[in-house]
């Protein structure tokens, strides 16, 4: 450890977290997302499957029973977050250059958001039938 | 820490020096498949948003969704969401501290590979059966 002019104590350079800047909470989002996205991610492929060849009224009317709506906004929601964080670690590992990181980084995010916006609207406009 | 600047130093042997093995093919598949996802969730949402906004719009998607190339793009889907999935209930064992001596290792990498090939197989097959 470095000494010298620097006066931090070891509890506050711990508070930082050091030079990656958080702990285990990414890890940990990861793993929770994933256990949901087990069971969630095969409600998904039955809904697919169950949706061959259907009509767009079809899947319209199905998606706008509120278990399907909720099962599936929860659904494509966990999916988006578990893909960003996942994305972010693939970045960090990848991405050296600390502009390009940035950008990489500030691009999953909106990747993610955009995903969720669309998502969002389809399902409340199938929800309220507007 | 602030302060320091980048030094070349250098670097311990990266994958290259290793021989291939099954198990660390795995991981990486299990990581290319999980970038595939981030691709493949934006033609699931696409599909919702088809749904949502009009038939023209929804009967397109699903002629580029029935094309042979679509097919094959979600056929890879499929097969990338089995194994990232079968991947990833790997990793819980191994996250909870068991499954690590290499017989272990090895008969889950092996029952995960040849898991996600039959499943996407199966389900493709259970699919083509319901449209008959």
């Amino acid at each position: 450890m470095k000494t010298g002019t620097d006066m931090k104590t070891p509890l506050k350079r711990v508070r930082g977290l050091g030079a990656s800047g958080s702990g285990t909470e990414h890890f940990w989002h990861q793993r929770v997302s994933a256990i949901f996205l087990v069971p969630l991610g095969l409600y998904m492929v039955w809904f697919a499957m169950a949706h061959l060849g259907a009509t767009r009224a079809e899947v319209a009317a199905s998606l706008s029973h509120p278990l399907h709506a909720v099962l599936m906004a929860l659904g494509v929601g966990l999916a988006i977050w578990h893909s960003m964080l996942g994305l972010q670690v693939v970045i960090e590992d990848y991405v050296h250059g600390p502009v390009a990181k940035l950008a990489a980084l500030l691009l999953n995010q909106a990747y993610a958001a955009l995903l969720a916006g669309l998502a969002l609207y389809a399902l409340v406009k199938m929800s309220f039938g507007v | 820490m602030s302060d320091m600047k980048p030094v070349a130093r250098p670097l311990s042997p990266h994958l290259q020096i290793y021989k291939p093995m099954l198990s660390m093919m795995m991981s990486i598949m299990h990581r290319i498949t999980g970038v595939a996802l981030s691709g493949g969730l934006l033609l699931f949402v696409w599909w919702l948003l088809a749904a949502a906004l009009s038939d023209d719009y929804f009967n397109l998607v699903q002629m580029l969704f029935g094309h042979w190339l679509g097919k094959l793009v979600l056929f890879g889907f499929t097969w990338a969401l089995i194994h990232h999935t079968l991947g990833g209930i790997r990793h819980f064992v191994w996250d909870v501290g068991r499954g690590y001596d290499l017989n272990t290792v090895e008969t889950m990498v092996w029952w995960s590979l040849i898991g996600g090939l039959v499943l996407t197989v199966a389900l493709w097959a259970l699919g083509y059966w319901v449209m008959a």
